[in-house]
């Protein structure tokens, strides 16, 4: 007689399961932290349009230790969450020139050149 | 060649007289130079005759000794046991229920692959007396690799996405598709997309990416369910802002 | 007992099954076909097979060579009204695979590549990388989707045929996954059951290889031809027998012993040719059965190299260059790094000789058909014969395509030509029998020998006295001691007594299949009386066209040994010959 056991597979705590599994959680998961971010932009820019004081207040508040720490895990989790993206990038945007494809290091490495060369630009335009 | 003494864990499961499945540990004596699949065959022929596992070509091609081992999705005969401590515990693949002892099915699968209709459809009729078609080294390249699947199913066993909704065509069947999709002889893909372009199909796939790292054939199903993504993606554009496009 | 009606049955679902099976659906989709098989297609042997498949198709070639290269290859014991079909319908065949999508290796221009191999005068191996048998058995697989008239039974073992009115109408088998018996009502079957190297036990053969189509067509009282003629694939890996391709020695590897020297020239295969060189038709590109004989030789001199697995020689690849080995041998590489720990691009890879194909098999003519009337039977397990003595590397994947459709169309013509229905009373009796015998040995629990016990006994008889040379008190005693097994078979114990996936009684039923075989072999090796390709006998040194141009035909005996006839060989245009491979001619 068949009887097929289906293991149980738990719907909340699957991921703890294995590494890799927590190595693309904590690639999910870095995207709220982003989110955060953008969320903390915007409210930059509502207080920028409350008038002088309040957007004073604002910068004031990033610049207390708080909101420096904030800045700090935000940015840890945006540089896992971007290099975790960028190096799967050959797998889902392969190019091939001739018969050979283009080794998966130059694509990588390109994402890398253009990320720096953006953030520079921010940078000099920031100053 | 040296001899070690391992514990074999292996889970045990007879549908006729369990309720569930249990481990059995085995003491076996093996070379070092042997694969776990050895270590299995010798307590089927000295230790234990009713344990029951699927095996054949003992060379990493013909797919029916996928298992865990040691929670990894493994071909027991490309498991060397030179890799492992004197503790090994093998698992019936994840993601599949259990029919005996390592024994999993099989049907799902099949029934997955056949869904993409993984055969080629031809651009043009060509009779055969008129030749082969034409495919330079560089167009056989584009798909190569995706043909290389020996349909283990491990990565099924080791993507998280099929275990939590089974109905995912998964990574090996998506994969099948998009070698015929990127054959240059082939004319089918539009046919494909109404099965792989679906929730179920690729859009249920996260990219966790277990499936090519786990992968014995380098096949990289990860990156072909990524590139179906894209293409699918680029079609949607095109239908909707770029209508005058279509065909 | 649950009775599928079908038209046609298949037994064994590899390249020649599903070929068979494919050409069925194409012919007449209205047609039912069962394939039924004891593994899931794709777990089929054919995937093993790694160098390629000869079909004519450069301008450089002609059927003319293809035909001496494999009727001189097999030491004219080949039919050569089969090989002529044979060589006209390879073309063809590869071609259909190619548009059915096989991703064959090609020339700059696009169209197929083809490489050299041993015993060939000229390049005429079509390939894809060193996975051909891989890709072909995945393209069919994959084709065969395309066909819902093609019901499988995936995970089914043939257990009898059923045969009534003097013909084959069907057969039973055991669902593997319920531990249920079947019977297959069916007005042809065609068993494509594979070969059965698994007898021996050093072999590229995977374990599903045990002769049960063979002894399935042999018990049901067809006779098996040729048994006696087992192909050593010289280049094995020696601690498992994992396969290294022809194609290694036809990109250009050559072979040494302790010494450095290439052996090869002292054994008629000379003179030496330089590396990096090939030439074809000679030194490491001269035929299967004359290789393995060299190492023989080379062992008996003192001249092999010792490893911890036994004697070995070297092949040694190192001069092909990275690049070349992982584009035309990636596989062999792997294989090597794997399971050897020895990179073949930096080091010569010890090998030696290995049991890898039985150029025996159910005895068929060019129809593919065998002397039970309903039956047909195709690739390893079928002996048409175009192998002969010696089968040449790479026709045997072209065969499967070959004769897997011929046997298709014979049993469409068998079917067609005006057949009473059967006598389902009859036919079930049968049935209720073959469950019966099924389920008394599962319920054996007195037996005295175990499986394993008998198999190794078998293993270690095969390997000891049928090997590359044979002597006649050896294979007389080898004749005795499989004799004996078989007797002992009656009392083995099976300890599993659970219906669903019970491997215990599968390896019980394949033993069984295993001992039929070897009997056939053993007895027909202790007859033949002379040296012909793969039969090397130290007491009888030559061939002996005068008496023994002649196929073996054994027929089944459930007691006692088999019944030894002989057959004319089919001689259309080239008598008997020298085989020459050594390259001065040229």
């Amino acid at each position: 007689m068949n009887k097929p056991y289906v293991r149980p597979l738990s719907k909340t705590s699957w991921f703890l399961t294995q590494t890799r599994y927590k190595r693309y959680m904590a690639r999910e998961v870095t995207c709220l932290f982003i989110f955060a971010y953008t969320f903390l932009l915007v409210w930059g820019l509502k207080r920028l349009s409350e008038g002088p004081d309040a957007f004073n207040a604002f910068v004031q508040a990033l610049g207390s230790p708080l909101g420096v720490l904030f800045n700090l895990v935000v940015l840890i989790a945006a540089v896992y969450h971007s290099t975790s993206w960028f190096n799967v990038t050959p797998q889902a945007m392969p190019i091939q020139r001739g018969e050979e494809f283009v080794p998966g290091k130059i694509i990588v490495g390109a994402h890398y050149a253009l990320w720096a060369v953006a953030s520079l630009i921010v940078l000099v335009l920031g100053v | 060649m040296s001899e070690r003494q391992i514990q074999l864990e292996v889970l045990r499961y007879n549908p006729e007289t369990d309720s569930e499945p249990r481990y059995q540990t085995y003491s076996v004596p093996c070379m070092n130079e042997w694969v776990v699949l050895d270590a299995l065959n010798y307590v089927k022929e000295h230790l234990d005759p009713t344990l029951s596992y699927r095996w054949s070509c003992h060379m990493a091609v013909c797919g029916s000794c996928g298992m865990m081992i040691n929670g990894e999705p493994k071909l027991a005969c490309k498991a060397f046991i030179h890799e492992y401590t004197d503790q090994i515990r093998v698992d019936p693949m994840a993601n599949f229920p259990i029919e005996r002892d390592l024994v999993t099915s099989v049907e799902d699968f099949i029934a997955k692959l056949a869904s993409v209709k993984p055969y080629l459809i031809p651009k043009e009729d060509k009779p055969i007396s008129a030749g082969e078609f034409k495919q330079t080294p560089a167009e056989l390249k584009k798909f190569k690799q995706y043909t290389l699947c020996i349909n283990c199913m491990l990565c099924y066993a080791a993507c998280p996405q099929y275990g939590l909704v089974p109905e995912f065509l998964g990574p090996a069947a998506i994969s099948m598709a998009h070698r015929y999709n990127q054959d240059s002889r082939d004319g089918g893909r539009d046919q494909r997309q109404e099965v792989i372009a679906t929730d179920t199909g690729v859009w249920e796939c996260s990219f966790v990416g277990a499936c090519s790292e786990v992968c014995p054939k380098h096949v990289d199903p990860a990156g072909a369910l990524q590139q179906v993504k894209v293409a699918s993606t680029i079609d949607w554009y095109k239908e909707h802002l770029m209508p005058w496009m279509k065909k | 007992m649950e009775i599928v009606k079908t038209d046609i049955a298949i037994i064994g679902a590899g390249g020649a099954g599903l070929r068979a099976a494919i050409a069925l659906a194409e012919a007449d989709p209205k047609l039912r076909i069962a394939l039924i098989s004891k593994v899931y297609p794709m777990r089929s042997h054919t995937c093993a097979a790694e160098g390629g498949a000869a079909g004519v198709i450069k301008s450089d070639d002609s059927m003319a060579l293809h035909f001496g290269d494999t009727v001189g290859g097999g030491d004219w014991l080949s039919d050569q009204d089969a090989v002529e079909y044979f060589i006209q319908e390879a073309p063809k065949e590869l071609t259909q695979l190619e548009h059915w999508g096989c991703p064959w290796s090609r020339e700059p221009d696009g169209s197929v590549a083809v490489r050299p191999f041993g015993g060939m005068k000229i390049k005429r191996t079509w390939f894809a990388a060193d996975k051909s048998g891989f890709h072909i058995l995945h393209t069919l697989f994959q084709t065969s989707l395309k066909y819902p008239s093609i019901q499988r039974f995936d995970e089914y073992y043939a257990t009898d045929l059923l045969v009534e009115d003097g013909r084959c109408q069907g057969l039973t088998a055991l669902e593997i996954r319920s531990g249920q018996m079947k019977q297959f009502q069916a007005k042809a079957v065609i068993i494509a059951a594979g070969g059965g190297g698994k007898m021996f036990p050093f072999t590229t053969n995977g374990n599903i290889k045990t002769g049960d189509g063979m002894a399935l067509a042999y018990r049901a009282g067809t006779p098996l031809k040729d048994m006696e003629f087992v192909q050593y694939h010289p280049t094995g890996l020696p601690n498992n027998g994992i396969l290294l391709t022809e194609g290694c020695r036809g990109e250009g590897g050559v072979l040494f012993n302790k010494d450095g020297r290439r052996y090869l020239q002292d054994y008629g295969m000379g003179p030496e040719t330089p590396i990096g060189q090939p030439v074809l038709k000679t030194m490491e590109l001269g035929p299967r059965d004359r290789l393995s004989q060299a190492f023989w030789g080379e062992q008996k001199k003192g001249n092999t190299v010792s490893t911890p697995w036994g004697d070995c020689v070297l092949l040694d690849m190192r001069h092909l260059g990275e690049k070349k080995i992982d584009e035309r041998l990636p596989l062999v590489r792997d294989l090597c790094i794997s399971y050897l720990g020895k990179d073949p691009v930096k080091e010569p890879i010890p090998i030696r000789p290995v049991v890898h194909y039985m150029m025996g098999g159910i005895h068929t003519d060019t129809r593919a058909a065998t002397r039970l009337p309903g039956l047909f039977a195709a690739g390893e397990c079928a002996c048409v014969s175009i192998n002969g003595a010696n089968r040449l590397g790479s026709n045997s994947l072209t065969e499967l395509l070959v004769f897997g459709k011929r046997a298709a169309l014979s049993a469409i013509e068998h079917i067609q030509s005006g057949l009473p229905d059967g006598k389902g009373a009859a036919l079930a009796a049968q049935a209720q029998a073959s469950e019966a015998r099924i389920s008394a040995l599962m319920n054996k629990s007195n037996g005295t020998e175990t499986i394993a016990g008998l198999r190794k006994e078998m293993m270690d008889t095969m390997e000891t006295n049928v090997g590359i040379y044979r002597t006649g008190s050896e294979l007389a005693t080898a004749c005795d001691k499989i004799s004996e097994l078989r007797q002992r078979y009656a009392n083995i114990a099976l300890h599993d007594k659970t219906h669903v996936y019970n491997t215990d009684l599968m390896q019980a039923l394949e033993l069984g299949s295993m001992l039929d075989c070897a009997e056939a072999v053993t007895v027909g090796a202790r007859d033949r009386k002379e040296s012909r390709g793969a039969h090397q006998r130290l007491d009888f040194t030559e061939r002996d066209d005068v008496n023994l141009l002649k196929h073996t035909l054994t027929h089944y005996h459930p007691t006692d040994p088999p019944r030894v006839e002989y057959l004319d060989v089919v001689i259309t245009q080239s008598q008997p010959g020298v085989r020459d491979y050594s390259g001065a001619k040229k």
